[in-house]
């Protein structure tokens, strides 16, 4: 979602993006011109006129669950936004018996909080596992 | 005479110059903006809108709600063209 209008989003898939992807872009490309989805957001620059790189995490239930905003000179990290997905959705199917330490990648160990373990997790997990190998 | 700039990531914009000219709000502005406050927060419902969008060569009016059911990423960006 940007300002721009549906017909500039037209534009820039045919002429530039679906040389990048083939297709082009899969999925919606919304347009908020006047900025007011950007604002219910938190997101909106009024100054500049544009909203910055937002990026929320929305479950099955309209929840957001995590959100991350940058400014625009920097780009996002999709295998992150990816990766968040895949914690969450793990949580929500271990209906909150299991929580995803951090640098939790799918393979990779998760904590059943407890009283059990309680000052215990330093026992089962280590800070290097926080890491990429 | 025009002065050249060098396009960056954020989309180019211009603005007011010179001195900044007054501008009284009505008052029913400011509680319009009082109403527009970012309600943001994890773990609270994520605000509902519907925008016009581009999908696949056809345009349509897609409303958040219609999603429900499945993970969704709302991702916003300065605008098209604007490199990374």
């Amino acid at each position: 979602m940007s300002v721009d209008s549906v017909f500039v989003h037209k534009m820039w898939n045919d002429n530039e993006l679906s040389k990048m992807v083939t297709g082009g872009v899969p999925f919606p490309m919304l347009s908020d011109s006047g900025g007011r989805v950007g604002t219910t957001y938190g997101i909106y620059d009024a100054d500049a006129g544009v909203e910055t790189r937002g990026r929320f995490i929305i479950d099955p239930d309209g929840i957001i669950q995590g959100f991350e905003v940058l400014t625009p000179p920097v780009g996002r990290n999709v295998s992150e936004s990816i990766r968040q997905v895949q914690a969450f959705q793990l949580v929500r199917e271990s209906k909150g018996a299991q929580a995803t330490p951090s640098g939790w990648k799918p393979g990779k160990m998760t904590l059943k909080p407890g009283p059990d373990l309680v000052g215990k997790v330093w026992e089962v997990w280590k800070t290097s596992m926080a890491f990429d190998e | 005479m025009p002065e050249d700039f060098k396009p960056g990531c954020a989309r180019p914009t211009g603005g007011p110059v010179g001195d900044t000219p007054v501008i009284i709000e009505p008052e029913s502005a400011s509680a319009r903006k009082e109403e527009q406050k970012p309600m943001i927060q994890v773990g609270k419902k994520a605000p509902d809108f519907t925008a016009p969008a581009y999908i696949q060569g056809k345009f349509a009016n897609v409303t958040l709600s219609e999603y429900l059911g499945k993970w969704t990423l709302l991702c916003f960006y300065p605008g098209d063209f604007t490199f990374v």
